[in-house]
């Protein structure tokens, strides 16, 4: 079995849509800003990386009053990625969906609490059993284009992205034809933004330009950020049986948990990267870039290249996109993905917009670099301890 | 692949008893736990009834800071406590000389995660709802713990030492059946050999009261709170909210025969589908729900007829209760007329993500004792429900197979296969 991703859409701060985003990407452009969604002024963040388009232009207006904007991107970037993949949908059993979720749907919920306590019980509206909820996206999608295989909602934070497209893997070895499968976030709202604040690894710096700077020794934190992707992976013998372009292989996951801060996340981090390369079936030599987790502060970073020089040594090239678009929790791993899926195709990898020299890694900075693009390896980890690993391939076919 | 995955500990926190024992006692003397709501001051609320945990966290061995985070993960830390303690796992946790806590990993489910310490943290932010831009500064320490779902998995994983593939899984009411869904997948692929599984929730605060309420899916049997989850009963008018947690150690078979664990049966089989129909509404044919029992018991190399009893979803809302007998019967044919069908969320209410593994808990003690737990309260017939629901009293018979059935917001339906163990 193999799977396969024949279709991508992106919702990001540096572009929505992939052409845009992908163009933005390979640029090194930062969709980085002061927070304009609220009047975020009394915040101590202020910086964060917002969708500029709105997406509700493009999502059905009855669908978009009973969801909240988490759910928009997922329909918006679903839309692209059945488009692209032109997976047939027949309504039968065989696909299914799997998301992310690092939150859910937290304006509207943040709305429906405030008429709940302003107003009273009888002020929350019909919506908000269905819009606030984790499982909202993966239900939506699964209507939308009445997608009946199996469902799946996973949540391991910032590590999410990763375990959901592991996860649509088994579903697929397990006989379905495809998954739609990814993982968004609309955390940039009043109270989200509250919540995001104890976790103490938000930058406060309000200069956008450096408020997210992974790997370097002024690293103060991440900027949170939106939006998100959707892939169809697909079994492998289903693309090649009806000619589908294929854009990458999932060749190899795994998943460890060691409890504790990202500080001391380099033991379950190494282990994640050595399990995910015996699933790939390769070996360090192997893996011919890198996308980081980059959390942004310093012991979390030094964590990170502790893990990736003891597995991989120091020479592979490292890169982490998500500084600019801030760092989209469970979305990361779906944006991630997409954004190695296009390195792979076009040999390209992508730089860390914003980069400032990085001790112990080769990390891509400034322009994008041409390279011969094998195995490529995609790091997150998630608070509380979360670690994940996963290589995506050139096809063989390619 | 022939990795087989065995049950070797349960632990469960319910309402009527906190623990295994109190759990099965009310459920065998076809108690009900529903009540009127005591946790907030429900005046005003269309529905005013629930089934509550009567919960005290250092009196279950928890200490203060676990009383920071939000209920359902307490309720997690303590299920968990006595499901690893009955695995016979030791009073290391999973750091034992037979485990590897790299091969040992923590899926748990979850519908609303911690709604309760959001909405909590959001009254105070907010001074009650007065200011959408909020004070930022009045942020709870544990208000991100409270944001992210992982929360649960995190927690309990990091008590027990786990370090294999953990995570939370939220798809709405099918939560705690995918849950151990998804460990039991985790085993027979070889990405673990010991999976700590189960569910937790604990929605019973005014906002998701409220959001019941605005779609009008709970029961208004307010002056009778004992009689009002009456699943599959003609007279049945909405579920009664509940909260609690379910945790099952699964472990790979040879694992657990190799050092000596008592098995309470074998996971036989997982499937889930997604309905694609309407967030909230249910069809009348369950086809998607006979999917997933055909594929569960093809999993498990069982004929329909050879189901020794059933474990409904039964929710006592009208639509849940006909969909599911529909799907029932497509799948069993007719067996389904035959093999005893019952809900015990008639005693415990409907906890959300938690449900689906506290009905698995009760699947593997009624394997493991002989004893079918009942559908309380079912006293009249709905021509739509013409099954054997097993009315108000628990009856003894040797289960060989069992299925547990889950329907979801957002469409999910999910089946389970225990089997006893060969």
């Amino acid at each position: 079995m193999t799977a396969v991703i024949t279709g991508l859409g992106v919702v990001a701060p540096t572009g929505t849509g992939v052409p845009d985003w992908w163009r933005a990407t390979v640029s090194g452009a930062s969709g980085l800003g002061p927070v304009t969604r609220f009047d975020a002024s009394s915040y101590p963040v202020r910086v964060a990386g917002e969708v500029p388009a709105d997406p509700v232009s493009t999502v059905d207006r009855r669908i978009a009053a009973q969801t909240d904007r988490w759910t928009h991107f997922a329909l918006q970037a679903a839309q692209e990625a059945l488009d692209s993949s032109g997976l047939p949908l027949d309504g039968g059993l065989e696909v299914g969906v799997t998301t992310s979720a690092s939150s859910g749907g937290n304006a509207f919920g943040q709305r429906e609490i405030e008429a709940l306590w302003s107003r009273g019980p009888s002020h929350v509206g019909p919506f908000q059993s269905i819009a606030w909820f984790y499982a909202a996206s993966t239900g939506q999608l699964s209507i939308k284009h009445r997608l009946r295989g199996p469902c799946a909602v996973v949540c391991s934070e910032g590590a999410g992205g990763l375990d959901a497209l592991a996860h649509a893997r088994r579903a697929i070895a397990r006989g379905a034809r495809a998954i739609l499968v990814g993982g968004t976030e609309a955390p940039i709202s009043p109270y989200a933004l509250t919540c995001q604040l104890p976790s103490g690894h938000l930058s406060t710096v309000d200069d956008p330009a450096t408020a997210y700077r992974p790997f370097s020794s002024s690293a103060s934190g991440y900027v949170p950020g939106e939006g998100g992707a959707l892939a169809v992976l697909e079994d492998g013998g289903s693309a090649r049986d009806r000619g589908a372009t294929v854009l990458a292989e999932v060749s190899g996951h795994a998943a460890t948990f060691g409890s504790g801060g990202f500080g001391a996340s380099a033991p379950a981090l190494s282990a994640a990267i050595r399990g995910a390369l015996a699933d790939a079936g390769i070996g360090p030599t192997d893996v011919d870039a890198v996308f980081a987790d980059a959390v942004g502060t310093v012991a979390a970073d030094r964590a990170e290249v502790a893990a990736l020089r003891a597995v991989l040594g120091g020479a592979v090239p490292v890169t982490a996109p998500k500084a600019g678009t801030g760092r989209t929790y469970s979305a990361g791993g779906a944006l991630d993905v997409a954004a190695a899926a296009y390195a792979l195709r076009d040999g390209v990898i992508p730089p860390t917009p914003g980069a400032a020299p990085a001790d112990g890694i080769d990390l891509v900075s400034g322009a994008a670099r041409p390279a011969r693009l094998r195995h490529v390896l995609i790091l997150a980890r998630g608070f509380g301890g979360f670690a994940s690993a996963l290589v995506l391939s050139r096809h063989a076919a390619n | 692949m022939n990795r087989r995955v065995a049950v070797t500990g349960v632990g469960v926190v319910a309402p009527g008893g906190i623990g295994v024992k109190s759990f099965w006692e009310l459920l065998t003397a076809g108690r009900t736990a529903t009540r009127g709501i005591t946790l907030f001051d429900p005046t005003g609320f269309r529905s005013r009834i629930a089934a509550e945990c009567d919960f005290d966290p250092y009196a279950e061995g928890l200490g203060a800071p676990h009383t920071l985070l939000d209920r359902h993960v307490q309720f997690g830390l303590v299920a968990a406590r006595e499901a690893v303690a009955d695995a016979g796992i030791g009073d290391a946790g999973l750091a034992d000389a037979a485990t590897d806590p790299w091969r040992t990993g923590a899926v748990l489910g979850t519908a609303v995660g911690s709604t309760t310490a959001l909405e909590d943290g959001y009254v105070v932010v907010s001074d009650r709802g007065r200011h959408w831009v909020v004070d930022s500064t009045a942020a709870d320490p544990y208000l991100y713990h409270a944001l992210v779902p992982s929360t649960l998995a995190a927690e309990v994983a990091t008590e027990q030492g786990a370090h294999g593939p953990v995570q939370t899984v939220s798809t709405g009411c099918t939560s705690g059946l995918d849950a151990v869904g998804y460990a039991f997948q985790l085993i027979e692929d070889g990405r673990a050999e010991v999976m700590i599984a189960g569910a937790s929730d604990a929605p019973i605060s005014p906002i998701t009261v409220a959001c019941f309420d605005a779609i009008k899916a709970t029961s208004t049997r307010n002056d009778d709170p004992a009689h009002a989850s009456r699943p599959f009963d003609a007279t049945r008018d909405g579920f009664v909210l509940g909260e609690g947690a379910a945790v099952l150690v699964l472990e790979e078979w040879e694992h657990a025969r190799r050092r000596g664990a008592h098995i309470y049966c074998e996971v036989g089989g997982f499937a889930t589908y997604g309905n694609a129909y309407h967030m909230t509404g249910l069809t009348t044919h369950g086809v998607e729900m006979a999917a997933a029992i055909d594929s569960a018991l093809a999993q498990a190399r069982l004929r329909p007829d050879q189901v020794g009893y059933v474990n409904a979803h039964g929710s006592s809302t009208r639509q849940n209760d006909r969909h599911e007998t529909a799907a029932v019967k497509r799948s069993l044919g007719e067996h389904a007329y035959r093999v005893p069908m019952s809900s015990i969320k008639s005693m415990v209410g409907h906890s959300l993500g938690a449900i689906g593994s506290i009905e698995l808990a009760a699947c593997v003690l009624a394997i493991e004792h002989g004893v079918i737990p009942p559908t309380a309260n079912y006293e009249h017939r709905d021509p739509e429900c013409d099954l054997d629901y097993v009315p108000r009293h628990a009856r003894e018979a040797r289960l060989d197979s069992v299925v547990s059935v889950g329907s979801g917001f957002g469409g999910f339906q999910s089946a389970v296969v225990l089997g006893r163990s060969r």
